[in-house]
């Protein structure tokens, strides 16, 4: 989390509000961040940490490990219309990768904004695709895969 | 007399909108158990109301508060855990 924290100023920029869940308690999100995020992020977590008490919020998005009684890692980007768009879920040893969810933020919102598609690995500024008849069995025409990892 | 700011135990409504199936072990139809995973892409993200610790305070927040901005909402397993 501390991760996200650090890049909250990004996330702000591009109008997204960043909300924590995990099944502590409010009181120990209160304690973690005065006691040790605010150590890794000056001032301490900047959005709001929410309570799943039970799991029960977690089990609806499908993030509640039953046995280990806690809410699995799983991230869920939420448009203004509240449709989820994207969602990524893993196991517990490895972290996630706040780059790549700010990449995906900036393609939906592009995609939202002007209605082109953005290829694999898409970064502002680069070939978007207008899906059509007209692209049909000529996008190699546009967009070759090495462009995936530029 | 003012009611306390907060106490230990502040309910909220958790999954809001979600039908649960009642719990057959305990009997007591009051208590529901399971709830059903309804988060799909592309669907509606559903709603719910939770206790939250906001800007060094605690208060009840509702994900529909947010309706009309982007959101990410990031489970983790547990303050103090090391990823």
């Amino acid at each position: 989390m501390a991760a996200v924290a650090s890049k909250y100023e990004e996330f702000k920029v591009l109008g997204v509000q960043v909300l924590s869940v995990s099944t502590d308690s409010r009181f120990i999100h209160k304690i973690w961040d005065e006691e040790e995020l605010s150590k890794m992020v000056k001032g301490g977590i900047p959005f709001p940490m929410l309570s799943d008490a039970g799991g029960l919020v977690g089990k609806v998005y499908g993030v509640y490990d039953d046995e280990a009684g806690v809410d699995i890692r799983g991230r869920f980007l939420i448009d203004p219309d509240g449709i989820i768009q994207a969602m990524e879920v893993v196991t517990p040893p490895v972290g996630r990768n706040v780059s790549e969810l700010i990449r995906q933020v900036k393609a939906f919102q592009h995609v939202r904004a002007t209605g082109e598609a953005t290829p694999s690995g898409w970064q502002p500024g680069k070939t978007t695709l207008t899906p059509g008849p007209d692209l049909v069995g000529k996008v190699w025409k546009v967009w070759k895969p090495e462009m995936a990892f530029e | 007399m003012a009611e306390p700011k907060d106490s230990c135990v502040k309910p909220a409504r958790g999954p809001i909108g979600i039908p649960r199936t009642e719990s057959v072990e305990s009997g007591n139809p009051n208590i529901l158990k399971e709830v059903i995973m309804t988060a799909k892409v592309g669907k509606p993200a559903p709603d719910f109301e939770v206790n939250a610790f906001i800007d060094g305070g605690f208060e009840n927040i509702s994900l529909s508060k947010f309706k009309g901005q982007w959101v990410v909402l990031c489970f983790y397993p547990g303050d103090f855990t090391f990823v």
